[in-house]
């Protein structure tokens, strides 16, 4: 463990980079925000930093916490709703022939091949009204309609379906922005825990069907606690860069979605106002490191709880 | 498909603006050194999208010599906001009149030199030789002008468009209209719907003109990035209140929409050609502003991208689709009523950012 001690000409050639590379583009742009956040402006492109707490007390404002709340409150929901969509996921992969499992995995990797941006886009036509969801949801109906003039019962389709089809609106609203929060962050929720549940001893699960627990009871009391480093990491990857993301929101929300990342893009664009955008960014920061505290909190609570 | 528009952004487009922009940053700083000595044939054009003639920048080099490196921005606050902190190597810019107030205020950009442009008091209207937001025209030159306005689906609406009332204060159309993600512009218009105007500097006005945005919000179906036009073309709303020019750009692809300056008036802005400080090549700067305001490269401009010119002579050599067109050209009567956004200083600036996310928030 201490060999880079006996050696450590091999310890600065290999870390030198990687250290500077971290504090050139780290920490010192985080330490200029960090300071521009306790600064006040004075002309329209000069800001002194002077050491005051303003910008943080305005962040404090209703209409800011309002807005903090609806993103927690989104970023929460979202990954609820990874959680519960990906702990299957990771459980077909995990049991799956050992063949196919790359090949899942490289289907779960796929999305990131292809820039967020793009795929938001893409998005957009799938649900928009002249999209492919309610293309599908036409002809399902025009399916059904036909059904009900088969059997000679026309009028009766018409008074359960209505006259004529009209498209779902599924864009520009909280629930696009779920969706799509879901579909680009799913990939960072199945991972971790396909990584934990592979580890997972099998000889646990036939001990626990052997002695009479049901595939349920076996989910719940087995399978869950053990994988539950993965499920917390799981959580805690997917939380952080939903309650920061800004794209998604922009273009998929609608007039009631905005998030406090785009309320901080305005702040450094339209309102050019840095030390106020700083001191929300360095909010937002907190949060995260609130949630990384609760991850080690959590973790703390489990190997207690082993020992005991 | 052709893109005739200035400002029918996306954000794919505005993504390639990024990398075009890091392309000229890294151009000017290996240029930037030479700025006194005679200038390299070399001018570095920070422009909006799609906002010049076909062949603009190869007919200069033919005639010049001097070959022009164009880079893209999506919006005047990213304008803004590259050159706020130092001019990163460009040579002339295209910013909005209220835009060339605020920069002009933070000497961010530079006089120019009126002899070495004769092309403007030879070919420019008498209109735009002496602006308000640019007394006798020390700092910019005038490029384009245009207004805002509402584009709108003929067939899916009741009774011709006349009023921001339909867009502000009315739930006739429910959930079929988009506004547009700009709080200066949107509160602006929404005060000369409420009869105080495009400019007003008490805040009480802004935020009473925020409480009128906020109850008809429901009604609204999208807040666009600046892609109404496209919302529009697909359906997606039926109302859309967007730039002349965006609109135009669809109107060419569909029939059925129209456009249309309500009678309480709306804003006109003009885009403007500026020398940013510390420019590596403020003569061949000047010579491409030159060649901009004769008449042919003009009228090349003006029937490739479809925004008003404010050159008459290069009026003179296109025809009446162009010079007689409503929606480039509005009748005098409605011009009379719009307004142009005037730059009210950062305090009021703030009260007006922080009117629209009160907006967003609610």
């Amino acid at each position: 463990m201490e060999s880079w001690r006996s050696t450590p000409r091999v310890f600065w050639a290999v870390f030198s980079a990687p250290s500077f590379w971290l504090v050139a583009f780290f920490l010192i742009p985080l330490s200029l925000i960090w300071a521009y956040s306790f600064g006040e402006k004075t002309g329209i492109i000069d800001i002194a930093v002077t050491g005051t707490l303003d910008n943080y007390i305005r962040a404090f404002e209703p209409v800011y916490l309002q807005i903090f709340t609806k993103s927690l409150w989104i970023a929460t929901l979202s990954t609820l709703i990874c959680l519960a969509v990906g702990l299957p996921v990771a459980l077909t992969i995990v049991y799956a022939p050992p063949k196919a499992k790359p090949w899942l995995l490289l289907l779960v990797i796929l999305p990131f091949w292809t820039n967020l941006l793009i795929r938001t886009y893409a998005l957009i036509a799938v649900l928009r009204t002249r999209g492919y969801v309610n293309f599908g949801l036409e002809w399902l109906y025009d399916q059904a309609s036909w059904l009900f003039q088969i059997v000679g019962l026309g009028g009766l389709g018409a008074a359960i379906l209505g006259e004529r089809f009209e498209p779902v609106e599924i864009l520009y609203n909280n629930g696009a922005v779920l969706i799509g929060l879901v579909y680009v962050h799913l990939p960072f929720m199945v991972l971790p825990l396909y990584a934990a549940l592979e580890r997972l001893d099998r000889s646990y699960l036939e001990a626990s069907l052997d002695l009479g627990a049901g595939q349920f009871q076996t989910f719940w009391r087995v399978i869950v606690p053990l994988a539950m480093p993965g499920i917390v990491s799981g959580l805690i990857i997917t939380f952080i860069p939903t309650l920061g993301s800004f794209l998604t929101p922009d273009l998929l929300g609608g007039p009631d979605s905005t998030m406090i990342a785009n309320i901080i893009e305005r702040q450094f664009k339209s309102a050019n106002d840095w030390p106020f955008g700083s001191a929300l960014s360095f909010m937002l920061m907190y949060l995260t490191f609130g949630a990384l505290a609760l991850r080690a909190f959590l973790g703390r609570g489990r190997s207690s709880g082993l020992e005991a | 498909m052709k893109s005739r528009s200035a400002r029918s952004l996306t954000r794919r487009q505005a993504l390639k603006t990024g990398i075009a922009g890091l392309g000229a940053v890294a151009a000017g700083i290996s240029f930037g050194r030479s700025a006194h000595a005679a200038e390299d044939p070399e001018l570095n054009f920070y422009n909006w999208d799609t906002y010049i003639g076909e062949t603009t920048l190869d007919d200069f080099k033919g005639v010049s010599g001097i070959e022009v490196n164009m880079s893209l921005f999506a919006d005047n606050d990213e304008l803004f906001a590259k050159l706020k902190e130092g001019n990163p190597g460009f040579d002339l810019i295209v910013p909005t009149n209220d835009f060339v107030e605020r920069m002009a205020q933070a000497e961010m950009i530079v006089p120019l030199d009126h002899s070495k442009i004769p092309n403007f008091e030879k070919n420019i209207s008498s209109l735009f030789k002496d602006p308000a937001f640019d007394p006798g025209r020390k700092f910019s030159m005038p490029y384009m002008w245009g207004t805002m306005g509402i584009g709108y689906r003929k067939s899916r609406v009741k009774e011709p468009i006349t009023s921001w009332k339909t867009m502000f204060d009315s739930d006739e159309y429910s959930g079929r209209i988009s506004w547009l993600s700009e709080s200066r512009t949107m509160l602006g218009i929404a005060g000369m719907y409420m009869g105080h105007g495009m400019n007003a500097v008490d805040p009480v006005l802004v935020n009473s003109a925020a409480d009128m945005l906020i109850a008809q919000k429901p009604h609204v179906r999208v807040i666009a990035e600046d892609n109404g036009q496209d919302l529009l073309l697909s359906g997606e709303v039926d109302l859309a209140i967007e730039w002349n020019g965006d609109i135009l750009q669809v109107m060419e692809e569909d029939d059925d929409i129209g456009y249309v300056i309500p009678q309480e008036g709306s804003l006109v802005w003009e885009d403007t050609l500026c020398i940013p400080k510390d420019a590596p090549h403020p003569l061949n700067a000047h010579a491409f502003i030159n060649y901009i305001l004769e008449p042919e490269a003009g009228a090349k401009i003006a029937e490739f991208i479809f925004y008003a010119s404010p050159n008459t002579a290069a009026r003179a050599l296109l025809g009446d689709d162009y010079n007689k067109n409503p929606a480039i050209f509005p009748p005098d009567e409605i011009i009379a009523k719009c307004e142009p956004s005037i730059y009210l200083g950062e305090d009021l600036q703030r009260a007006y950012e922080e009117a629209w996310t009160r907006m967003q928030a609610a």
